[in-house]
């Protein structure tokens, strides 16, 4: 569903390399890369591996269950489940990582403002912050995109403009960490104006932890992102992406396949950056580690 | 600091988010659209000039900006929302009507999604590490990663369909009429009419839907309660009361439980929240008359004032049990009282 109440944690980057090993040591870690892997193989290689064209009708063979020719069976319009399945990733995928590219942006910078200016600024911006946190993420979105009219882009949308507040948060506490060292005394004893303070010397040494946290949180952008498809605010309904595919599918409850695959689609993929976030959770936290 | 000072102090804190929350309905309702008023009016408005301009008139729409937002802080002061395009009838008319539904299941699920999710933590942090961890924790896992329109789809296939061990969709059976209003809460409504048989089915039509949110929120909880009664339990005072020779069961639950659900009570707010939001996807499946299926045909029809009214709701509600919360703390969290 929405967002698992997760909050930001300061990743250091000390022992990096050390913690790297040990990452890759979790087999659910490993599992979880080896799904996120081939579903972003599966999408990429869709039109090559997809047995018919996603949007290929063959009425005289609606609504098969899965079969030999068929694998996860047909819809209402005899089109391949699997097929549709495969080029979904293509929607969901890309959808869900310009959500949280351009989030971690725009979560940065107003983190950072707020961090670095401190004060006044650091007060409003925070207040604002809150506010759009006060909004259930899908319910603002929903709002967002039934006034923008109901389009892919305008849902990828309507995530960036309600889903950066975690980001700004992460980024404050960085920010206002980051600013008490040496270094960025040493920067502006030499002469470096904000701007230069802000992106050349606070950016690199802040950004890592958004990163990581950013990946973490593709899952759950997806998982938005394919509720308010479900919901028909995203892509027209002939679309292969997975939320619309259960959306038509509810009408077909007897069905199983046509709403079961794009659903198991989505769960795999999602819990899949579960596994690696609890991984890492596992991993930076020494409290909950023996 | 005295409760009636410290309810004072939160009730100042949220009246700026309130009045915030109005300021971000209004934009997106206001500023966002190409134009407000294609997307506030019917279509067969649009062509009466008349009603047109009783619109930009009545929302102040040829006013500046900071004007139009008194505007629109003065009619929601009146309880005036709009009017729903689908059902031609006033927003707050159509959410009073609808509400009682989605409170009732949002409430047993959250009951349901607290007694699993903090039996679910106890027994993963208490045998850590053993067969029942790993159980829970995917289980919790994937309570938090299966999309709930899965789950719901899921739940009724199997158990309800297939098995027959759940009822279906609605909030009562075809043959059972509605039990007299009073709160608009089915099994409230039946207890005070006397009608076993009423309740009893409603009871029995709440099972799936709040098992399916409830497994969204146990998930959430389980994981909190493990992380939390871990760090609780290595603490010194706990190896105190052992070695005090305190039995297990009372140091876990007493000593142990008592400070762990601190951060589970903070959550509880936001998961409330979340699940009124999670109900638009789930209410859609169980056919389940509330403000999440009224916000899912707003949104499939295109019935802009509907969603605006729903998600301000939301935001409201979100911030009252956010206070609920607060105020639960105080009595819950010594240090608050003490500091």
């Amino acid at each position: 569903m929405i967002a698992p109440v997760a909050t930001p944690q300061v990743v250091s980057n000390s022992g990096a390399r050390r913690r790297l090993r040990q990452l890759r040591r979790q087999p659910a870690v490993i599992a979880g890369l080896v799904v996120i892997v081939a579903w972003f193989a599966l999408a990429a290689l869709a039109p090559v591996l997809a047995p018919y064209e996603p949007l290929e009708q063959n009425i005289l063979q609606r609504l098969q269950p899965p079969n030999e020719t068929y694998l996860l069976g047909t819809d209402e319009l005899g089109r391949d489940v699997l097929s549709r399945v495969l080029h979904g990733g293509r929607i969901t995928i890309p959808a869900g990582l310009a959500v949280v590219v351009i989030n971690s942006i725009i979560g940065w910078l107003v983190g950072a403002v707020a961090g670095f200016a401190g004060r006044v600024w650091d007060e409003v911006m925070m207040r604002v912050t809150e506010l759009f946190m006060a909004f259930p993420t899908i319910i603002l979105a929903m709002a967002v995109t039934a006034a923008l009219g109901p389009e892919i882009r305008n849902a990828v949308l309507a995530l960036i403009i309600v889903r950066w507040t975690n980001y700004a948060r992460l980024t404050r506490g960085l920010i206002i960490e980051a600013k008490t060292h040496e270094y960025v005394d040493a920067a502006r004893a030499l002469g470096a104006k904000n701007p230069y303070l802000l992106f050349k010397t606070l950016l690199p040494n802040t950004i890592a932890p958004v990163v990581v946290y950013g990946s973490l949180d593709i899952g759950n952008a997806i998982l938005l992102f394919a509720g308010l498809s479900f919901l028909g605010l995203g892509p027209e309904p002939s679309s292969p992406e997975w939320g619309r595919m259960i959306s038509i599918g509810i009408n077909f409850f007897d069905q199983w396949w046509m709403w079961l695959f794009p659903g198991l689609a989505i769960a795999s993929l999602v819990m899949a950056f579960n596994f690696i976030g609890d991984g890492l959770r596992d991993m930076l936290d020494p409290r909950t580690r023996v | 600091m005295p409760l009636y000072q410290y309810i004072v102090r939160r009730v100042l804190f949220a009246i700026p988010l309130v009045l915030g929350i109005t300021v971000v309905a209004f934009l997106i309702a206001n500023a966002i659209p190409a134009d407000p008023i294609n997307a506030n009016l019917p279509q067969s408005a649009l062509n009466n000039e008349r009603l047109v301009a009783a619109f930009r008139e009545k929302w102040g729409l040829d006013q500046p900006l900071h004007v139009q937002y008194l505007t629109y802080l003065g009619n929601l002061l009146q309880g005036d929302m709009g009017v729903s395009i689908r059902t031609n009838q006033p927003v707050l008319d159509d959410i009073r009507q609808f509400l009682p539904a989605t409170v009732e299941l949002a409430t047993t699920s959250i009951l349901v999604g607290l007694l699993l999710g903090v039996s679910f933590g106890i027994v993963s942090a208490v045998w850590r590490n053993s067969p029942v961890d790993y159980l829970v924790r995917v289980l919790a896992l994937i309570g938090v990663s299966f999309p709930v329109f899965l789950l719901a789809l899921i739940g009724l296939s199997v158990l309800h369909a297939q098995l027959g061990w759940t009822a279906g969709p609605g909030r009562l059976g075809f043959l059972v009429s509605r039990p007299p209003h009073v709160t608009g809460l089915y099994t409230v409504d039946a207890l005070l009419a006397g009608q076993w048989a009423t309740l009893r089915d409603a009871l029995w039509h709440l099972v799936l839907p709040s098992l399916v949110l409830g497994m969204y929120v146990s998930g959430i909880i389980a994981r909190i309660t493990r992380s939390s009664l871990l760090e609780v339990l290595s603490s010194d005072y706990i190896r105190t009361a052992r070695a005090k020779g305190q039995r297990e069961a009372f140091v876990i639950l007493r000593h142990g439980l008592s400070n762990a659900l601190i951060p589970v009570v903070t959550l509880l707010g936001v998961l409330y929240g979340n699940l009124l939001a999670g109900a638009v996807l789930t209410e859609a499946i169980f056919a389940w008359p509330g403000i999440g299926r009224y916000a899912y045909r707003a949104s499939t029809s295109q019935d802009f004032p509907a969603i605006m009214g729903v998600s301000m709701l939301i935001a409201f509600i979100y911030v009252v049990a956010n206070f609920i919360v607060d105020f639960l703390y105080f009595f819950i969290d010594p240090r608050i009282r003490y500091a």
